[in-house]
């Protein structure tokens, strides 16, 4: 089912990979530009970085060890560190689809340009999703790099959880980009915003989830930051098994209904 | 006429880095007079304009607004004054109502009075209608409206406005021109800026052409019209181009010709008798319109055809 | 007779009646958030290791995050509303066309940063008062540091802000300057533990003399150093900070 829903979003009439391309193209260019712009960029890397620093290691002396619920015993900052990463990848990927994808969309009218030619809006989509995941992609890296220094995970084990980063960065993309279609104006940001915070702050971020009420971990439970989290918890500390199997199928669903949404709500809204 | 001057130039410099936006202009702006500042873009009249509106010191010069020194009573000055930008600054997040109660506190008129003469105005931009809406759903002339009426929220003696009608669609401008007369009836000093002439010609009682920082010409739109340009205008149209051998053809025709890349003008005070030596020389145009000259041929003679921007 | 600084002020209570809501979420309802996430999931932890100081983590971190509210109202309120007054909605263009001064405008804006301050500080020691971390009667001087915390950020983020064009700078801001601040200036842990190397920093930090001193205020633990230091260094910030935004502010209105 997941892979017919792909495939619909995906192919419905002809989408070209040279036209995603293109799009993709377009955000290197405007890239190259601004040289604030590329220190902004980097700037992006340290943010995580820093929490890692500060909660993992500041605050990580005064909590010690935790203990899962399968009876591992990790450091803090092990535990904290692929929960940084994870969310960092969310936050990402949200920033691109969402504030940068809402901006051309609504005010440069970047897209009315782009859609005279024969580019059609899903790929659009599709492009500015490509674009979020290449950016993502390298603050990831450089985050396990740093983490395989501090000794946080294994060389083996930080090359198991890109791809999965990966997959958090699609997931929330796609899903960033419905929301997008759905946006009033930028005070809907701030809900946005306040949402992502949330889930941050308690998907199983800084402790795990069996210190909250019963009925708060179910809702937790549905929430994908928490999947995104645990699926690269498992890898990082290397300890996979079934469960981050099923982590990831949610994310995979996740990022097939957003493409497929996103494709049905911008053809409705960008060719009137 | 010194004494009873709201503005007073001398030599008024305005210079930003090595640019000279102001070139040593005099001015002499009568109490109740319409007074407007006419030139292509650049010529400095916004840059004169936020001079007289104490928000940019002089280089060098004299100025005196209102018989005080702006330099030292800029403050006392911006009380007495309205004043309409050419870009729009109205308070996107307030409502229409609010815009101007709000920036009636900054001249310290109470909260009540403050009401009062918001009521006053909206009905006078007629906006009364619209006092609780937002600002950005206005057209651009209900803003510009707006604007006026904010301008004239601490009762000002002196309204600058700068390029009040840019942008506007014809009907806007009509509006907007007839609330401006009515304001200089109530014995409103005006002064602005424009690029139109049909606007100058209509707003002021005397008005000065700017050309790259410097004062070209100074008069009524009559006056100027006279000075420096003829009664009539003949517009000759030829089945041929280019039209620069006609030249010689015409001379001694009118007071002074100007060959177009589309048409010849002939300035003449009689046109139809240029018209007639024009039939009797067979030079046979295709098409011969006579007019009177407008206050865009003076504008045109004096700031050339080239474009400025 | 209003002065002109007063009417500045109402015209930023004007809109905040109409934003008040959206900005319960980012000055209530987040700090709130963190205070149970952090407090009450991690503080767990650290209480089984017998808490900090004689006290337990919420109650620890409690008068960090308040000061850290008040902190980050001061910086992101002085960033992107002062800009926008410039560039995009030119209301401060419209004020100079009347007889207000720049240091109007300015203190104006503080004045409205302190009372924004204000509000979300009582409102989270309220919360948090409620959940027992408030030991000391001196609680409510939290308020009037986390006025002066406000104001000694908000001023020289309010001169940057009157003097660039291009908001990239923000984003700079918040990652090399607001996010390391709230991290390191002591809120979750205390500053001793960080290398001796990057402590200077923290201690240069306005954030980590508000937090000391709320501290005091909410435990009734001695500051560092003597309380008028920490006070008097706040001070400074806020008079170079109003200063250079004045500065700014006449520089950017001037031509």
């Amino acid at each position: 089912m997941v892979t017919t829903l792909v495939a619909s979003a995906v192919t419905r009439p002809g989408v070209a990979p040279v036209r995603v391309g293109a799009v993709v193209n377009r955000n290197m260019g405007a890239l190259r530009s601004g040289a604030s712009y590329w220190l902004v960029l980097i700037s992006g890397f340290f943010e995580p970085v820093f929490y890692l620093l500060s909660i993992g290691i500041g605050v990580g002396a005064l909590v010690g060890d935790i203990t899962l619920v399968d009876g591992q015993v990790l450091p803090y900052a092990t535990f904290v560190a692929p929960a940084m990463l994870a969310t960092s990848a969310m936050n990402g990927a949200m920033a691109e689809t969402t504030f940068n994808f809402f901006f051309k969309f609504k005010y440069a009218k970047t897209y009315d340009a782009v859609l005279s030619t024969p580019v059609r809006p899903i790929e659009i989509a599709l492009g500015e999703l490509v674009w979020a995941m290449m950016r993502g992609s390298v603050y990831t890296a450089v985050f396990l790099g740093v983490m395989v220094v501090m000794k946080l995970t294994t060389i083996g084990w930080a090359l198991a959880a890109f791809p999965a980063t990966m997959l958090v960065g699609f997931a929330f993309g796609a899903v960033g980009m419905i929301f997008t279609t759905l946006m009033r104006g930028w005070q809907d940001f701030d809900l946005m915003a306040t949402a992502q915070f949330a889930l941050f702050l308690f998907s199983a971020t800084f402790a795990p989830i069996q210190n909250y009420p019963v009925v708060f971990q179910w809702i937790i439970q549905l929430t994908p930051l928490y999947h995104a989290v645990e699926m690269v918890r498992d890898l990082t500390t290397g300890h996979p098994d079934w469960g981050t199997a099923v982590h990831a199928l949610y994310l995979v669903v996740m990022m097939a209904v957003g493409l497929y949404f996103t494709g049905r709500r911008l053809e409705r809204m960008l060719l009137k | 006429m010194t004494d009873q001057s709201l503005i007073r130039a001398r030599g008024l410099v305005k210079r930003f880095g090595d640019f000279t936006a102001v070139d040593g202009i005099d001015l002499d702006v009568a109490r109740g007079e319409a007074f407007g500042f006419l030139g292509p873009n650049g010529a400095g009249k916004s840059s004169t304009m936020r001079m007289i509106g104490c928000v940019s010191t002089p280089t060098a010069g004299e100025l005196s607004i209102l018989g005080l020194d702006p330099v030292k009573d800029g403050t006392r000055i911006r009380s007495r004054l309205g004043v309409c930008p050419q870009l729009d600054n109205l308070d996107p997040d307030l409502t229409v109502r609010e815009n101007l109660t709000t920036y009636a506190r900054y001249f310290g008129i109470s909260r009540a009075a403050a009401k009062q003469r918001a009521l006053e105005l909206l009905e006078f931009v007629q906006l009364a209608d619209r006092a609780e809406s937002k600002v950005e759903p206005l057209s651009g002339g209900m803003k510009r409206r707006l604007t006026i009426a904010r301008a004239m929220v601490n009762e000002p003696e002196l309204v600058l406005l700068d390029e009040p009608t840019t942008g506007l669609d014809p009907q806007a401008r009509h509006l907007l021109w007839e609330r401006l007369f009515r304001l200089k009836q109530q014995g409103v000093t005006l002064v602005l800026t424009t690029h139109y002439m049909d606007e100058a010609e209509q707003l002021c009682d005397r008005l000065v052409v700017m050309d790259a920082g410097k004062i070209v010409a100074e008069g009524s739109p009559r006056a100027l019209i006279e000075t420096y340009s003829t009664r009539e205008v003949v517009e000759l149209r030829f089945g041929e181009s280019p039209l620069e051998g006609f030249r010689d053809k015409l001379v001694g025709i009118g007071e002074r010709t100007d060959v177009l890349p589309d048409r010849v003008l002939l300035y003449a005070d009689d046109g139809d008798a240029a018209v007639n030596e024009v039939h009797r020389r067979e030079l046979a145009p295709s098409g011969v319109l006579v007019r009177r000259s407008t206050l865009e041929d003076v504008f045109l003679h004096l700031t050339g055809r080239t474009l400025v921007d | 007779m209003a002065h002109p600084m007063m009417a500045t002020l109402e015209r930023e209570l004007t809109l905040y009646r109409r934003l008040w809501q959206a900005s319960v979420f980012s000055s209530f309802l987040l700090p709130l958030l963190f205070v149970l996430s952090i407090g009450v999931g991690v503080g767990s932890y650290v209480d089984a290791n017998g808490g900090l100081g004689g006290v337990d983590y919420l109650s620890y971190i409690a008068p960090g995050v308040v000061i850290t509210t008040a902190f980050q109202i001061g910086i992101g309120e002085s960033t992107f509303p002062v800009l926008g007054g410039f560039k995009w909605t030119r209301s401060y263009q419209a004020m100079r066309s009347a007889p207000v001064e720049p240091w109007h405008m300015v203190g104006g804006h503080l004045l409205y940063l302190m009372f924004r301050g204000v509000i979300a500080t009582i409102a989270f020691l309220i919360i948090v008062g409620s959940f027992g971390a408030m030991h000391s009667w001196w609680a409510p001087a939290t308020i009037p540091v986390a006025a002066l915390v406000t104001v000694s950020v908000a001023g020289p983020v309010t001169a940057l802000a009157a003097s660039i064009v291009d908001d990239s700078y923000f984003s700079l801001l918040f990652r090399f300057g607001v996010i390391p601040a709230t991290l390191f200036s002591g809120v979750f842990f205390p500053v001793d533990q960080l290398p001796e190397v990057v402590r200077p920093l923290a201690y240069a930090s306005p954030l980590w003399h508000g937090v000391v001193l709320s501290r005091e205020a909410t435990l009734g633990w001695p500051t560092p150093w003597p309380t008028w230091v920490h006070v008097a260094y706040l001070i400074v910030w806020t008079a170079i900070g109003v200063a250079l935004a004045n500065w700014r502010f006449r520089k950017r209105l001037e031509d």
